[in-house]
């Protein structure tokens, strides 16, 4: 069980938080203009990486917000959280 | 059979204290501090089990958590039976009941003892090869192979006991209170860190505490008498917390870490009563020292496993620490010098000790001196190639090996004897080490695996890091221990240790005889029976993972989980596939260490604390009212009111009718409900829903449909426009919380730039929804100057409104197709409303209903419910919705999805309606659904969603989903049930007052 | 010929101390070139390689596996087997395995011990109830063998459920399935891989694929630790990591990797003798032959390939199995795990070419893929060897996530499988 440094609160135990998946997949401003391949690829397509990832967490059972972290998942090492809006650092 | 074998006076034994137990159905007597395993001792009892798959006779082999062979039954047929209990590890009790287990009729005679007479055909692997003839008759062979594997028996009654939970958080925790836990505790405790150390015995001190080896000083005490003062002192340490029949389970990531403390166990029946028997310690560390020791390690010879054979530690600590001898002749194997110390500890308190058998050429460390100097024969290069006695060991065959230890040679000598200590090395406990990620190295020279690679910010010390002899130990932890806390000193830095150094090395990892080894028994996991002959023929069939050993011989995967044989079966697997062991790795230490309870994993979340009830304002009512309740999500619902001993179906007929003809009152204050404001709320609401809502006027009330972005639909529910930018969402009640969650989530990933708010406001209010035709009039009883004309309170609205001093808000909705209001009070405020609305209510006969009418009266009108009439692969226009979903907005979550080449499809499933030709037969919901019968395949169209009969139209009526159904109207379908065919008719869902007059009547 | 096993060559080997028994499979090296390669020595994938050599006579092939065969979800499972799904489609495809299963250890000359000791699922809510009959009815329907129950023949059928209506998800009743069941998961493999390998299929251990070379349109062969292979046909069954193979590829796929956990009690003599599943409090539960209660736990909600779950998970699912089985207080945990598994949107699994020819995926099989294991391998073996699909596992390919024609089995069973 992880601990995750919240943004908003601090450092509390994973069990409050949930996990939203890959981040950085903004939704498109035009889905009608997409074909159904390019709709797909937003909707279901994921990288699913076997090292660092970025993803999407909330903390669900405390300030219900949303943020950003940087996390391996060969070993689950948290190596950078931050806010929702922030860009992704480049490394 | 009394013999009382107890030799000394320990000051860790109360003698004072006599206790009583039974071992299998015979009543015993031992002393206060003895655990099951030494009182057994003490009684010349060393027969305690019979093994897993021969059934062999085994006794007791070590002192501690190890133990693979004595595990018992303990306090059979009471609600406290527990199966597979290591004899090691019972503190025993007044009244303790303990019996062998896995033995028919009885541990003396057990008849599934055949297995070992017919051995040779049940080789590791066996069952793969076999029982495949006739192929129908493998559950035949498989109920005896059943009935004669399993150990111990579950418990068949509820457990009496209770069990609880605890946070710690910590700056150390110290796993183990030998000598380096106590000394790495201490200096952490005073160094101002936040402090816990926990060991799984009762006592501190480890083995040190009654240890006195003879050349093992410190500060020019014995190492006993050193470690007494030590522990003393703990006690006036500030920052220090200790916890004791403390046993760490599980070392997760992030240093969190599981220990079972063990509070009830050794306590009689009495005592026991409403006290918490075990507690789940939940750690989270910031630093981790473990100091959790080692293990010694027997030797792998031909019948190794006769009760009398025994680590040579556990002799020591037997005689030692519990005054108890474990037999009257005794003999020592060994490849190292702590056997000697084994017998000369037994030598000095006047006990037999025949002699020393020794694979090692020469040792000439001063403990071996001391032996030798009193008269206790040593066998130097000499190896045991048989033993005998069946029940209980009488004589060892002795052979000298060969130079290149792989072969014996000369004359066999026999040398009786009741007792062999066994001494074959040690390994240090990695198991939490590894647990938590950390990686192994192996050391050529002790041929152990050592920590190596720390995942996280931790320690290991003492002989779990490969420091043996106590000045090594103390030596490498002052060091180590200042640079893991970043502190200046200890106050053992300048400790004078004088201990030996141990010269004389050999190791073979299966000891050879004078048969060939197909004849011989040399077992390496004494629980399953697993030999080093099956290691080889797995190895000699192809299985080279040691994963693949393990998995195909069993080894290290009983109750003891390996702990003493599985660098046994490494080493016979490196030495015969011909590779090193720090190449092959070992196999995954899982967790828990030991075993772990299950009341002690769930602690207080059982019976009515497994999960949380959610009860509305009202929820007293109904109970009064002997409300039948229904679960829905986490509520519980009112879901039909029966009076006079009626039946579900006769409530709901009764209270259907009433609705329709005067009015009914429904609890709708479960259903999910999300206060939204701010200045973009229109906008976020066109965006979440299908339809448009930028025009809702403020008072006015929307229905509206959530879909998912694949374009299924959600939820649902009705919104009322409170204010300018001030909405109130409602939702169904099990997808309340999902709502909000994924609302948020749109709002603070997707549109942060919206400005809206969203607060749950579900517990906050309370609803009851009262509905027919009289509904107006009760309204208009409680609240006599609130104009409920057609102008001013028309359907869909909603009117702020005041009864008495409850502040409500009024919506005119309705689920049922009826004239119906919704009144909202604070929670508070519900049961008052509820009752006040009854009381106005009486001369209406007004009739509560719940949920199976509420589901009823929508059926009658087509209203679908989400989740019953949907399963997430049903879009708007699947459900006739069509009017629902705007063709002008330019986006909204899930519209996409709905252009896709499948969801466009013409012949998807619709919902639509079923009326059966026999207007009394009422579906079963669930149904399929065919056009044909005695196809084949048979073709399924869809099924039955909702179904019920009717009392206001006085049929059965159905809501279905039906391939191409909205096509199909009229058409005549088939239901196939088991027993028969049930004709329906495809119709309109709208059964009831197709043209909404009622709602505005 | 392999030696063929059975109670007189057990015998007959004995008598030589056990020490003439054959290889189950080789050691080989890799060639330069084989005709196809499966990359992941799984149960599903070795399968695979059986049915190419047995049923489509491709006998010059591979399989590659980057650890020991059967050291990931095949042996990390808790081995229920079952086929009683809602959908058309995945009824066909699992009841297709669930046929195979039924001769299988007979075929394979290996005792996987399929043991059809039934599984049973729970209702504990109106919803479930409506769901539990709604399929209950399909499968009738698609001549897969499926009983509701009612809570006094579920008590019945396994009396140790605590069926009182006063707890907090009391049993309202509940499915039964009673040809299937559970098998011996390492067996399987073994099986498979002896019975490949006896027809010249060549399993490479400890041999993980580094890369996957194509042209612009196929397949050219792999990369792995023991060099380059050549081959124009490569299905990949790599559970858990089937992204990051894709990924070599060049390919995204509809997958999320999640750790999934299970347990085992200490052995005990028999007490609870079918497999009995709940999908509302999430406790599933059997007793191996060894006599240990099986226990399977829920994924984890974050992407992960560490093979460690989170503890609330055990948690959670240990409050729902006491819930269940008050009788089980007592007993100890003696072991825990966790895998990876890969999930699909729709929960059903993905047996598919893809958009480069000669590469194709059997993947996405979530928390269920051991029970499919013998008909993935036959239908996957068929879509390699034919480079269409068989028909099925037609409805498994990935271009339903472009068209929406999901097989969304969460309606029927939400968490577990």
């Amino acid at each position: 069980m992880f601990v995750i440094n919240c943004p908003y609160c601090g450092e509390r135990d994973q069990q409050e938080f949930k996990a939203g998946g890959e981040a950085h997949i903004e939704r498109p401003k035009q889905p009608t203009e997409l074909s159904d391949d390019e709709w797909a690829e937003y909707l279901f397509m994921r990288k699913n990486i076997k090292g660092v990832q970025f993803e999407r967490w909330n903390h669900a059972h405390g300030c219900r917000k949303w943020f950003n972290m940087v996390r391996d998942t060969s070993n689950d090492e948290i190596k950078l959280i931050y806010k929702m809006g922030e860009r992704p650092p480049s490394e | 059979m009394s013999a009382n074998l107890r030799v000394k006076s320990s000051e860790f034994i109360d003698e004072t204290v006599r206790i009583s137990f039974k071992f299998n159905g015979k009543t015993y007597y031992g002393f206060k501090g003895d655990t099951l395993a030494s009182a057994l001792l003490a009684n010349d009892i060393h027969l305690v089990g019979r093994s897993f798959k021969y059934h062999r006779p085994r006794g007791i082999m070590t002192a501690g958590s190890e133990e693979p062979n004595a595990i018992v039954q303990v306090n059979d047929k009471t609600n406290r039976t527990e199966p597979n209990v290591r004899a090691t590890e019972v503190e025993i009790y007044e009244g303790l009941e303990a019996s062998s287990q896995n033995c028919w009729p009885s541990v003396n005679f057990d008849i599934g003892g055949i297995n070992n007479a017919i051995s040779a055909f049940l080789p590791a692997g066996f069952y793969y090869k076999t029982f495949m003839w006739p192929a129908s008759f493998w559950e035949k062979y498989e109920y005896f192979i059943r009935h004669s594997a399993g150990l111990g028996k579950s418990p068949t009654e509820k457990d009496p006991d209770i069990y609880d939970h605890r946070n710690i958080h910590c700056d150390v925790l110290v796993v183990g209170a030998g000598i380096s836990g106590i000394l790495a505790a201490k200096n952490a405790a005073k160094n101002n860190f936040k402090t816990l150390l926990v060991d799984e015995k009762n006592e501190l001190g480890g083995a040190t505490i009654y240890q006195n080896r003879e050349f093992n000083k410190i500060d020019n005490q014995s190492s006993s008498d050193w470690i007494k003062k030590e522990i003393q002192e703990l006690s006036n340490i500030k920052n220090l917390e200790i916890k004791t029949r403390t046993s760490v389970a599980a070392y997760h990531g992030y240093n969190y870490l599981l220990a079972r403390e063990n509070l009830t166990d050794h306590l009689e029946k009495k005592d026991k009563q409403d006290k918490i028997r075990q507690r789940l310690l939940k750690i989270r560390a910031k630093k981790v020292i473990l100091a959790t020791g080692a293990l010694e390690r027997p030797l792998i010879f031909n019948n190794n496993d006769r009760p009398g054979i025994m680590l040579s530690s556990a002799v020591k600590k037997y005689a030692d620490f519990y005054g108890v001898v474990s037999g009257k002749k005794n003999i020592f194997f060994t490849n190292n010098d702590s056997a000697y110390e084994s017998a000369l500890c037994l030598h000095n308190k006047g006990i037999q000790v025949e002699a020393i058998i020794d694979i090692r050429e020469k040792s000439d460390s001063n403990i071996v001196k001391a032996v030798k100097k009193a008269g206790i024969t040593i066998h130097w290069s000499h190896t045991i190639v048989d033993t005998k006695g069946y029940k209980k060991l009488n004589s060892i065959s002795v052979m000298k090996l060969s130079n290149d230890g792989l072969s014996v040679i000369g004359n066999k000598i026999n040398i009786s004897c009741d007792c062999l200590g066994v001494a074959g090395g040690w390994t240090p406990a990695v198991h939490l080490f590894t647990q938590s990620g950390g990686k192994l190295t192996f050391d050529e020279n002790d041929k152990v695996f050592l920590p190596n690679k720390y995942p996280s910010d931790q320690l290991c010390v003492g002989s779990c890091n490969g420091d043996f002899k106590i000045k090594e130990i103390i030596n490498n932890l002052s060091i180590n221990l200042k640079k893991f806390l970043n502190i200046e000193k200890t106050d053992f830095d300048n400790l004078s240790v004088d201990s030996e150094k141990e010269n004389s090395k050999r190791n073979i990892w299966l000891l050879p005889s004078n048969k060939p080894i197909g004849k011989t028994k040399p077992f390496v996991d004494y629980q399953n029976d697993a030999t080093a002959k099956d290691i080889k023929l797995a190895l000699r069939e192809g299985f080279r993972s040691i994963e693949h050993v393990k998995r195909y011989t069993t080894t290290g995967m009983g109750t003891d989980q390996g702990k003493l044989g599985n660098m046994h079966a490494l080493g016979i697997i490196a030495d015969t596939a011909g590779v090193k062991m720090g190449d092959l790795g070992t196999t995954t230490f899982r967790p828990p260490y030991t075993p772990l309870t299950f009341g002690t994993i769930v602690g207080r979340n059982v019976g009515e604390y497994f999960d949380t009830f959610r009860r509305t304002p009202m929820n007293d009512w109904h109970i009064e009212n002997k409300a039948e309740f229904e679960n829905v999500g986490q509520w519980k619902r009112a879901w039909y009111y029966p009076i006079n001993g009626e039946t579900m179906h006769e409530s709901v007929q009764r209270e259907s009718i009433a609705a329709r003809e005067s009015v009914g009152i429904l609890d709708a204050s479960t259903l999910g409900k999300i206060d939204i404001q701010g200045s973009d709320a229109s906008e976020f609401l066109n965006r979440v829903y299908t339809n448009a809502w930028s025009k809702l006027g403020i008072g006015k009330c929307r229905y509206g449909l959530m879909l998912n972005e694949d374009g299924m639909v959600y939820d649902d529910g009705v919104t009322t426009r409170l204010g300018e930018n001030h909405y109130l969402m409602t939702t169904t009640t099990g997808g309340a919380a999902n709502v909000l969650g994924k609302l948020e989530d749109y709002l603070q990933t997707e549109w942060p730039e919206l400005d809206v708010y969203l607060t749950s406001v579900t517990d906050h209010y309370a609803t009851a929804s009262i509905c027919g035709p009289n509904s107006k009039k009760i309204l208009n009883k409680i609240i006599p100057d609130l104009d409920l004309s057609e102008e001013n309170f028309p359907h869909m609205s909603f009117k702020n409104a005041q009864i008495e001093n409850i502040k409500c808000r009024i919506m005119r909705i309705s689920f049922t197709g009826e004239h119906s209001y919704e009144i909202n009070v604070q929670a508070n405020f519900g049961k008052a409303i509820w009752e006040k609305c009854m009381e106005a209510g009486k001369e209406f006969n007004i009739t509560p209903y719940g949920t199976e009418t509420m589901h009823l009266l929508r059926a009658e009108k087509g209203f679908i419910i989400v989740g019953q009439d949907t399963d997430g692969t049903m879009t708007p226009i699947d459900l006739q919705m069509d009017w629902i979903v705007s063709k002008k907005k330019y986006d909204f979550i899930g519209k996409r999805s709905l252009y896709r080449s499948d969801t466009m499809k013409e012949e998807r499933k619709q919902l639509v309606g079923l009326l059966t030709d026999d207007p009394s037969i009422v579906l079963e919901e669930g149904a399929q659904i065919v056009s044909e019968l005695n196809q084949s395949p048979v073709n399924m169209l869809g099924h039955v969603t909702s179904s019920y009969y009717s009392p206001n139209l006085k049929k059965s009526i159905a809501l279905a989903v039906v391939r191409n159904g909205k096509n199909m109207m009229g058409k005549k379908l088939f239901i196939p049930m088991e027993d028969k065919t049930i004709n329906v008719t495809v119709a309109n869902p709208v059964f009831f007052d197709s043209k909404n007059k009622r709602i505005n009547a | 010929m392999k030696n063929k096993y059975s109670i007189f060559s057990l015998v007959k080997n004995a008598f030589s101390y056990h020490e003439n028994w054959q290889k189950a499979w080789k050691d080989p090296t890799p060639k330069k070139e084989y005709d196809a390669v499966i990359v992941g020595g799984g149960g599903h994938g070795l399968a695979t390689a059986y049915y190419l050599a047995k049923k489509h006579n491709m006998k010059n092939i591979a399989v590659v596996e980057k650890g020991w065969i059967g050291g990931g979800n095949t042996g990390r499972n808790t081995t229920i087997i079952r086929s009683n799904y809602l959908w058309d489609a995945s009824a066909g495809l699992y009841d297709h395995a669930l046929k195979i299963w039924e001769g299988l250890s007979q075929e394979l000359n290996y005792n996987v011990m399929f043991s059809q000791r039934g599984v049973m699922n729970l209702a504990h809510n109106l919803q479930d109830v409506r769901d539990l009959k709604r399929r209950t009815h399909a499968n009738r329907l698609n001549g897969i063998d499926a009983v509701y129950l009612s809570t006094e023949e579920v008590k019945k059928f396994c009396p140790i459920i605590n069926t009182s209506p006063d707890i907090r998800y009391p049993v309202l009743g509940g499915t039964l399935q009673r040809r299937a069941g559970t098998a011996r998961h390492d067996a399987v493999a073994w099986g498979y891989a002896r019975g490949a390998d006896e027809m010249g299929v060549d399993v490479i251990q400890n041999c993980e694929v580094k890369g996957i070379k194509r042209n612009s349109d196929h397949v050219e062969g792999i990369e792995t630790t023991k060099g380059f292979i050549k081959t124009k046909k490569v299905g990949v069954v790599a559970a858990g990591h089937s992204s990051v193979i894709a990924n070599m590829a060049g390919l995204r796929l509809p997958l999320e990797s999640k750790p999934l956990q299970a347990l085992v009690s200490e052995p005990v003599k028999p007490i609870i003798d079918t497999v009995v599943m709940s999908n509302a409090v999430h406790a599933y539960v059997s007793q191996s032959d060894k006599g240990e209660l099986v226990i399977g736990a829920g994924t984890d909600d974050y992407v992960s390939y560490s093979q460690k779950g989170s503890h609330q998970i055990v948690e959670g699912t240990l409050n729902a199995i006491l819930e269940l089985y008050p009788i089980f207080s007592r007993m100890r945990m003696l072991r825990q795990w966790g895998g990876i598994v890969d999930i699909c949107p729709d929960a059903s699994p993905i047996l598919s070419k893809t958009s480069i020819k000669g590469l194709y995926f059997n993947c996405g099989w979530g928390t269920g893929g051991f029970k499919a294991t013998p008909g993935s391998g036959d239908l996957f073996a068929h879509t390699i060897a034919n480079d269409e699909p068989h028909k099925l596992n037609a409805a498994f390919n990935l271009n339903r996530f472009v068209s929406g024609d999901l097989v969304d089995e969460h309606g029927a069973a939400a968490v577990a499988h």
